[in-house]
């Protein structure tokens, strides 16, 4: 648990093949726009996604699995729209800061409540929460325009009113810088004691008492990174896609977003942005074909992955490139 | 709220407790034995609630008379119970006993989402209406109400058979003492030659009957649409949490308070309806995070 070795294998990870092959993708994302625009807002679109998938992958790591997180990614969506609302022309960057600060307060207020739990309890009560918010939405519609949702305008970037090529392209490569930085502090944050501690409820617990250490403010501490990480997520597909519904914290998204984590390989950061990006593209063009099916397809391939590929897709990938140096198998 | 609303409510609330405490009831027997959530539990309250519906109209089509219609919902639980219930512990469960807590719910979740979408594959997504089962029974009148025999009487008699008929399976008869055991300690059943597979598959069928009989006599009392397994598995997951993961007494009392709170509210703040029984799950967690009946289980180090 102590720190050097943590840095070691920060070290060793540099020297990874798979290191670089990270930065080639993300090189490659940035690219996008330029060489095939055509897949601009469906990988705007991913990357907001992933953010949301990485706040639940974040849980993971602790042992936790929530069927309601798709919550904070609404609520920070609602808030972005309910801000533009009252006042037109906000500036991109406070919506953001806004609709991120929304789930902030909404994942302290639920979290205070769900860190008691673990388990079962913990991920049946985050559903029970988002199907409360839910339905208010869509009973309240005098507020929240019901199962129509909200538009969220195009806001104002930096002072400057842009035609919506060019704030797409804004929003995409703040997409990019936030999914850069996020993934990266995360990465570093369970590096740091906070986040060494929020995993160890995972592995023991009660140890963690004994050391002296509140389990609910370590999982507390990473309740409130995962709101984060999926209201930024949120408020970004809520500009991305210029209308916000209360399809947003439906129950079919939040599962989806546990779909994600544990496809891309559960508790890994890039894992969480590699499979959003599979996701989204096999979803746009499978679903034209399968949309009767989707869910049956997506939990037929989640029992797949659960009985017999429990690391997921970056541990398919780990084993490819270490194979050498005897560090593979499939992670479990 | 005069008196006449007030009876409405009061039946309203037995009615839906009635049905809710049927389906977890299997929910909870299920946790109780084998300590696993079964989130696809709603999708099996749907099924039941499809199939019954289905298999009365065909039987009134080709003639029969409506009172047909009781017993197939009992044909239609133990169809659900038998055709889907045992091969999901027979050949998914039975391998990730072992696994984690955490594991254990995305498999049974992974289920959910594929029977959500055979539902729709079957069924289609039009609602399905058949209330022959409440016609057949008529109407009783109560100080000036008049309301379904159905829901007044039947549906109460039948949570409090089940119920009873379920503290007297497992006290008093060699199968139930089996179970009781199995719960207790495994290995050491095991080891004086109780077959736990056996047990566990049929604790899970037994699960599977109960929550395809709530939705086969919820079946004439609402249209049936996609999306009520949803709503079901998160309804009576807030009432066996309330009273206590496993307490099958517990969830009795806790389906009759959330059913009852939610039918005053219907009348008295409509719009509000939907989020009372969480409220309550929520203010029960908050004081008795085991629940209202649950004792805190010792923790191993």
């Amino acid at each position: 648990m102590s720190s050097t070795t943590e840095q070691r294998k920060v070290n060793a990870r540099m020297k990874n093949p798979l290191f670089l092959l990270w930065i080639i993708g993300i090189v490659a994302i940035a690219a996008v726009p330029f060489a095939m625009p055509s897949l601009q807002l469906l990988v705007s679109f991913a990357m907001a996604k992933g953010l949301g998938v990485l706040g639940v992958t974040v849980l993971l790591r602790a042992g936790q699995v929530s069927f309601g997180h798709a919550l904070y990614f609404g609520i920070s969506a609602y808030a972005g729209a309910f801000l533009m609302a009252s006042m037109p022309g906000t500036d991109f960057v406070i919506v953001l800061i806004a609709g991120t600060l929304g789930a902030v307060l909404a994942g302290l207020l639920v979290g205070l409540f769900v860190v008691r739990y673990r388990g079962i309890f913990f991920g049946m009560l985050n559903l029970a929460f988002s199907m409360i918010f839910w339905s208010i939405l869509e009973k309240f519609y005098h507020y929240t325009g019901g199962a129509d949702g909200i538009r969220l305008p195009r806001p104002m970037v930096l002072g400057n009113t842009l035609d919506h090529v060019q704030f797409e392209l804004v929003l995409f490569y703040t997409a990019v810088v936030l999914m850069v930085a996020l993934g990266w502090f995360t990465t570093r944050w369970f590096a740091s004691p906070v986040g060494q501690l929020f995993q160890t409820i995972k592995t023991n617990e009660t140890r963690l008492e004994y050391l002296g250490v509140s389990p609910r403010r370590a999982l507390l501490s990473g309740y409130l990174l995962s709101a984060v990480l999926c209201g930024v997520g949120g408020v970004m597909m809520g500009m991305a896609q210029g209308v916000v519904t209360p399809e947003y914290v439906w129950w079919v998204r939040s599962a989806e977003m546990v779909f994600i984590a544990v496809l891309g390989g559960a508790g890994s950061v890039q894992g969480a942005f590699l499979g959003a990006l599979i996701y989204e593209f096999v979803r746009t063009y499978a679903s034209v074909y399968a949309g009767d099916i989707w869910q049956m397809i997506l939990g037929g391939f989640l029992l797949i992955i659960i009985l017999f590929a429990p690391g997921g897709l970056i541990a398919i990938l780990n084993s490819l490139f270490n194979r050498g140096s005897g560090k593979g198998g499939t992670g479990k | 709220m005069n008196f006449a609303i007030f009876l409405l409510a009061l039946f309203d609330g037995i009615a839906y407790a009635a049905l809710v405490f049927i389906v977890a009831l299997g929910l909870t027997l299920i946790f109780g034995v084998m300590r696993i959530l079964n989130v696809a539990h709603g999708s099996l309250y749907a099924i039941g609630a499809y199939a019954s519906v289905t298999l009365t109209g065909y039987a009134l089509s080709l003639g029969f008379a409506p009172v047909l219609a009781f017993p197939l919902m009992i044909v239609s639980a133990v169809l659900v119970g038998i055709l889907i219930g045992a091969p999901l512990e027979k050949f998914l469960l039975r391998r990730i006993y072992d696994k984690s807590e955490v594991l254990q719910l995305l498999m049974t979740f992974a289920v959910f989402m594929i029977l959500e979408d055979v539902q729709r594959l079957v069924w289609g997504t039009r609602p399905y209406f058949d209330s022959s089962a409440l016609q057949v029974l008529g109407n009783v009148t109560v100080f000036g109400v008049t309301y379904t025999a159905y829901q007044m009487i039947l549906l109460p008699l039948v949570a409090i058979a089940l119920l009873l008929g379920m503290r007297f399976f497992l006290r008093h008869t060699v199968t139930g003492k089996l179970i009781t055991a199995t719960t207790e300690d495994r290995e050491a059943a095991q080891s004086i030659g109780v077959d736990a597979d056996k047990v566990f598959l049929f604790t899970f069928v037994i699960g599977a009957i109960l929550a395809g009989l709530g939705g086969a006599l919820a079946s004439p009392t609402t249209s049936i649409l996609p999306g009520m397994g949803a709503d079901m598995i998160v309804l009576s997951f807030a009432v066996v949490a309330t009273a206590g993961l496993g307490q099958i007494e517990g969830a009795a009392l806790t389906a009759l308070m959330i059913g009852l709170g939610r039918s005053f509210a219907v009348y008295l703040y409509p719009e509000i309806s939907v989020l009372v029984p969480y409220l309550i799950m929520v203010l029960v967690l908050l004081v008795r995070p085991e629940g209202l009946f649950g004792t805190p289980g010792a923790r191993k180090i």
